[in-house]
């Protein structure tokens, strides 16, 4: 193992603003987003690339952000749960997990809303197929799914006109 | 979890990554999708010194149709390949790439990783070694092709000597009148499956002219089922020649007792799946749109 390992620069873009920091390599993007940031909405669940409690958007792409060293994310786009919300309104996928009661203790409902993100900002009509196969990567132990689902297809409906 | 700490290196080209790999030795590995290494490291099982970063490299993910051979970049992501027009020409590719853990764990991995890291569950080295595979190896003294079924040795272990990195993977378009599939039963979307079969024909009507049939997660490499495919070369299929097959492929299995399942279970089960992707290799050699994606238990 070496001694000492030289800490990495990184500039990283988080919800819209440039985080430039310095960081050790093993750094997990997870804790860089906790830690570092206190963006604490990006939970660990398994911490093993199972649960995708910790799912993040990397330039628009959905990630486990536990499966990612932080130096890796150097140039990109980050967005976390944090980030959903725009001037103190909602985001119409927030609105839609509140109203379809999406979620029960809440814990991967961070990740399954930004999951939810990806494949509404590709697919505006998905189909019940297409929404089970974007949160297979989600693993919630409360609700069962049926009330994520109901929020995914009333998010998907109030994002048609938008 | 923590991984040890280890330096940190950024390749500016596939050449540069080599380069580094020769001069560090040992200690070091390449970084690509990282969706199996970095948990390796996080549990401790890897402890390189060194990581050479991959993923900053331009040019190294494109799909490519030249002449009638795919050409994939070493980092094309398993969701570019799960997205690709032209990879859905040949359907057996589409099923691999759609059907590999989830949507995060696809958007990260990627071809060339699967197919260096050689773990004896991952999916791509089972379905590519029913179709003409080569694989491009780098090294500081050039470049050299490997056919895939010379490729993985055993599990974890290529013939990609320590400083050789994968530069390509090109897989020939199989002719017309050939249908393929891939199935892995999973028992959650993002774990390994526990057993998975992967078929190619060719077909002349209704007899099989060709056959490949590969299985998955029942062995410490993909199994090439030589009776099974015997059981099929020439043959019209029928429930008849469709049991033997199935016999054949539980019987070339070779798994293990774990948390997935007992031996017997997977040998069973390997059999059942080859029984059913022959069947969609027939109606998709016959030219029908037949969607498949993994059977989750």
């Amino acid at each position: 193992m070496p001694e000492t390992v030289a800490k990495i620069p990184v500039k990283v873009t988080v919800n819209g603003k440039l985080h430039s920091l310095d960081v050790e390599p093993r750094m997990l993007l997870v804790e860089f987003l906790r830690e570092q940031l206190d963006l604490t909405g990006t939970h660990v669940g398994c911490d093993t690339t199972y649960c995708g409690a910790c799912t993040v958007l990397l330039n628009g792409a959905a990630v486990k952000s536990c499966t990612m060293f932080a130096v890796q994310a150097d140039g990109a786009e980050i967005t976390t749960v944090e980030g959903m919300e725009k001037d103190g309104q909602l985001h119409p996928i927030q609105k839609a997990f509140g109203d379809a009661y999406g979620l029960q203790c809440g814990y991967c409902t961070p990740g399954l809303m930004l999951s939810t993100m990806q494949l509404l900002s590709k697919n505006h009509e998905p189909n019940e197929k297409d929404m089970r196969k974007a949160i297979a990567g989600n693993t919630c132990r409360c609700t069962g799914y049926q009330n994520v689902l109901k929020a995914m297809r009333f998010a998907a409906q109030s994002m048609k006109g938008a | 979890m923590y991984p040890r700490a280890f330096h940190y290196h950024r390749a500016g080209s596939l050449k540069d990554a080599a380069a580094t790999l020769s001069q560090l030795g040992d200690d070091a590995k390449l970084l690509a999708g990282g969706q199996s290494l970095i948990p390796l490291m996080k549990l401790r099982f890897a402890n390189p010194a060194h990581l050479i970063d991959l993923n900053f490299i331009s040019g190294t993910s494109y799909i490519k149709d030249d002449n009638g051979v795919l050409r994939f970049g070493p980092l094309t992501r398993h969701a570019e390949l799960e997205n690709s027009a032209i990879v859905s020409k040949v359907p057996i590719l589409h099923d691999c790439a759609a059907g590999i853990a989830d949507v995060q764990v696809r958007n990260r991995g990627t071809i060339g990783g699967s197919l260096a890291e050689a773990d004896p569950s991952g999916d791509w080295a089972v379905v590519l070694s029913t179709l003409a595979t080569q694989v491009r190896c780098l090294g500081k003294n050039g470049e050299r092709t490997v056919d895939l079924k010379d490729f993985i040795h055993d599990a974890y272990t290529t013939a990609l000597a320590h400083d050789e990195l994968v530069s390509e993977v090109a897989v020939k378009i199989p002719a017309k009148g050939s249908g393929g599939a891939y199935l892995a039963f999973k028992r959650a979307a993002p774990v390994y499956p526990t057993a998975s079969a992967a078929v190619q024909l060719t077909m002349d009507g209704s007899v099989c002219k060709e056959a490949a049939i590969a299985l998955g997660c029942v062995g410490l490499v993909a199994i090439k089922g030589n009776d099974a495919e015997a059981a099929l070369r020439g043959q019209a299929i029928s429930e008849k020649t469709l049991s033997a097959a199935a016999e054949a492929a539980s019987a070339a299995a070779d798994p293990q007792d774990d948390m997935r399942g007992s031996a017997d279970y997977k040998r069973r089960l390997v059999g059942a799946l080859v029984r059913r992707a022959i069947d969609i290799a027939v109606r998709r050699a016959r030219g029908e749109q037949v969607e498949v994606s993994h059977i989750y238990a």
